[in-house]
């Protein structure tokens, strides 16, 4: 199993710079996401590692070894896509055993290893199967089966449960993430889907345009976010923005929307202009003491919490308030902010302004 | 507007039991969701109210008369499909004017005009009117779908999964305006989706169905705390209920063969043993994977919870629902 380190990695098509410049380490043993919208350079940054692409600049460190310019065969890594090709005229033995065979493994070694794997894939039992007849589920297991048999250094995902339905993708994320707390093995996974990176990943880097916009753990990306696309892109609903004309001063401990004071974290920066009052849905509550108000465009009930749009004098935003709230549409509401959650941000650039809340995970990416 | 009420209907396609006696009134003004995995009937239920398709038995009403020999197009009703079907030689603003233009209606110009930008505004399609249908992307050809629906002043709504094809964050934009648009024209709408957040969210009433048979019908918050069984019960919450054998804790009443917990509503601190295999930190809220007593079981917890993998915890169940051996709700 394998570190792998990515320095300034750059790749232009033609004209077009698909990722510029990204940095980050994967560590041993991680379960790491690439996240981001379609285009943003996740799909290709996976690709240069995995050596199906060549980068234009920049380095890769396997293991400690600069393997850039290298051929994928020469890389050791194995590759699960979202269409998992399996060859339909063999059965699920076969298709499993075909890597090692075309290694050169002698045949007891070949069904020894076979066994193994289909004995943590859960599919024994379908071995002597024809691949045609499967479940998608089986499938797609047999097709990890192929990629885990070789022992690669790690695995490259490229939205593998992209093409499944809803309940069946939440089941397939716990197999898979079991999977790999069983194995322990390097794991690079690229996805769209917010909810997928935060659930599997012990840490996500987060693209748009080619760039990496935050590189962390999802709980620290989540509270404190970089930038307002990673505020905007994480979480469901996504983080509020409050806009507002505005001066920040270090050592600010306030400020002032729509006429009334908020309390904030202590800021680090210093900004003036279109200023951006960042706060997470489940951070906003209602409270009747508050000359701040909204007023009650819907309610959505979840079961547990229901979310709240409100109109505020510094545009729409959502709450997520106790299910059991009486809450009715047209009501006008205070408003209250969990002063100790809230990002501020320059709206021109979209960078978050440092504050000791957030130092801690924004200094060291 | 209209109520429409469905009486003993059933039907079947070949061997294939579609719908088994179901009888359901959907209130004027309401916003019924019919809930269920994929045969469980709901796309059937649509049709018979549609007059797509005929039912072998029972009756469809709507405001108190029997339907069966109007043809859709005299039943009044607008229909969106998972499957946009739109002109593709004609323009957004074309396709969207297109129900407006029939004879029957004789819609001034100005009004057509005005009804198609409000529409357009909605769906946040306005910077695409003068496009060909055959330039938009699949996201924008399902609004335009949904579109030429609200043109309309229909007597109801009938909607097939019309979100299911758009991506996550303009989906949750588009359930408020259905409930908004819905809510403010007073229409009835009856809404078939295998997505329990659209139903929970934007329902006034859930159907819930199971293999042609409609198993509850109340509103989402009556089915989410008061289910009538285990498939009910299963259908709302994310994570799901978590159902486990009613010996587990003590307590279960006479005949009670399982137990029923929702992730909130367990409690930490006292009570049975458990083991954390894994947690899941969503951001809003975090999720414990547990063992107790051999059975997995999934909590909440909050976000900033420092529980790790392997750490040991004691809990309690919290208002448990209890089921039969068959997965009726006893208590």
């Amino acid at each position: 199993m394998a570190q792998i380190i990515i320095k300034n990695l750059r790749k232009d098509f033609g004209d077009f710079t698909a990722v510029k410049a990204s940095s980050f380490t994967i560590e041993d043993g991680e379960f790491f996401m690439l996240l981001g919208p379609s285009g943003c350079g996740k799909t290709t940054t996976l690709r240069m590692i995995a050596g199906l692409e060549l980068p234009t600049s920049g380095e890769i460190y396997i293991d400690g070894e600069e393997v850039s310019q290298k051929r994928a065969s020469q890389r050791d890594i194995a590759f699960v896509f979202q269409m998992f090709a399996l060859y339909p005229h063999l059965n699920v033995r076969q298709n499993i055993s075909y890597p090692l065979k075309s290694e050169g493994m002698p045949k007891a070694k070949i069904r020894a290893k076979v066994a193994e794997v289909a004995e943590i894939l859960g599919i024994t039992d379908i071995l002597s199967k024809p691949v045609g007849g499967l479940s998608g589920g089986d499938r797609q297991r047999v097709a990890l089966g192929r990629a885990i048999v070789r022992d690669p250094k790690a695995f490259m995902m490229d939205e593998p449960l992209g093409a499944l339905d809803a309940e069946f993708r939440e089941h397939m994320s716990e197999e898979l993430r079991a999977l790999h707390d069983r194995m322990s093995a390097t794991t690079v996974y690229v996805t769209h889907d917010q909810l997928e990176a935060m659930q599997m990943g012990d840490k996500i880097v987060v693209m748009n345009h080619g760039s990496v916009e935050q590189f962390g753990v999802p709980q620290e990306i989540y509270d404190w976010p970089a930038t307002m696309f990673v505020a905007d892109f994480i979480g469901s609903p996504p983080m509020n923005f409050l806009r507002f004309e505005g001066e920040i001063a270090k050592r600010d401990t306030s400020v002032l929307l729509d006429g009334h004071h908020f309390d904030i974290p202590f800021q680090l920066d210093v900004a003036k202009g279109a200023l951006v009052f960042g706060i997470r849905p489940e951070h906003v509550s209602l409270d009747g003491s508050s000359p701040y108000k909204g007023e009650v465009l819907a309610t959505e009930y979840l079961g547990t919490t229901q979310i709240v749009t409100l109109k505020t004098a510094n545009g729409i935003i959502k709450a997520r308030i106790e299910a059991r709230a009486e809450v009715a549409i047209g009501q006008t509401v205070g408003l209250a902010f969990n002063p100790r959650m809230v990002t501020l941000f320059y709206e021109p650039t979209g960078v978050a302004l440092l504050s000791d809340a957030n130092k801690g995970v924004l200094d060291h990416g | 507007m209209a109520e429409v009420s469905l009486q003993n209907i059933s039907k079947s396609y070949g061997k294939e039991v579609a719908l088994e006696n179901v009888t359901m009134t959907v209130p004027d003004g309401s916003f019924v969701v019919l809930l269920g995995p994929t045969g469980a009937g709901k796309t059937t239920t649509l049709r018979m109210v549609s007059g797509l398709d005929k039912p072998d038995s029972g009756k469809v009403l709507i405001n108190g008369q029997d339907v069966a020999k109007h043809t859709p197009a005299q039943r009044n009703m607008a229909m969106v499909f998972q499957q946009y079907s739109l002109y593709p030689h004609l323009t957004v603003r074309q396709n969207l004017a297109f129900p407006l233009k029939s004879p029957m209606l004789r819609t001034p110009e100005v009004e057509i005009a005005r009804k198609v930008a409000e529409v357009a505004e909605v769906l946040q399609i306005s910077h695409k009117l003068e496009n060909k249908a055959t330039e938009l992307s699949g996201g924008e050809m399902q609004r335009v779908s949904i579109g030429r629906a609200l043109v309309r002043n229909p007597q109801i709504y009938l909607m097939d999964e019309p979100l299911s094809s758009l991506d996550a964050k303009l989906r949750s934009d588009l359930r408020i305006e259905l409930q908004r648009i819905q809510a403010s024209m007073g229409a009835t709408m009856l809404y078939v989706t295998h997505d329990q957040i659209e139903a929970m969210t934007m329902a006034t009433h859930v159907g819930v169905l199971d293999h042609g048979k409609l198993v509850q019908f109340a509103p989402p918050r009556e089915i989410y705390e008061n289910p009538v069984s285990i498939y009910a019960a299963s259908r709302l919450g994310s994570p799901k209920i978590n159902i486990l054998p009613a010996d587990m804790f003590p307590g279960a009443p006479e005949g009670a063969a399982s137990i029923g917990l929702r992730p909130e509503h367990i409690s930490l601190g006292e009570g049975a043993e458990a083991q954390v295999l894994r947690v899941e930190h969503l951001g809003d809220q975090t999720r414990l994977h547990l063992k107790v007593k051999g059975e997995d079981m999934i909590t909440l917890t909050d976000p900033h919870s420092t529980l790790a993998k392997g750490d040991q915890l004691k809990v309690a169940p919290q208002s448990p629902l209890y089921f039969s051996a068959n997965g009726d709700r006893i208590s």
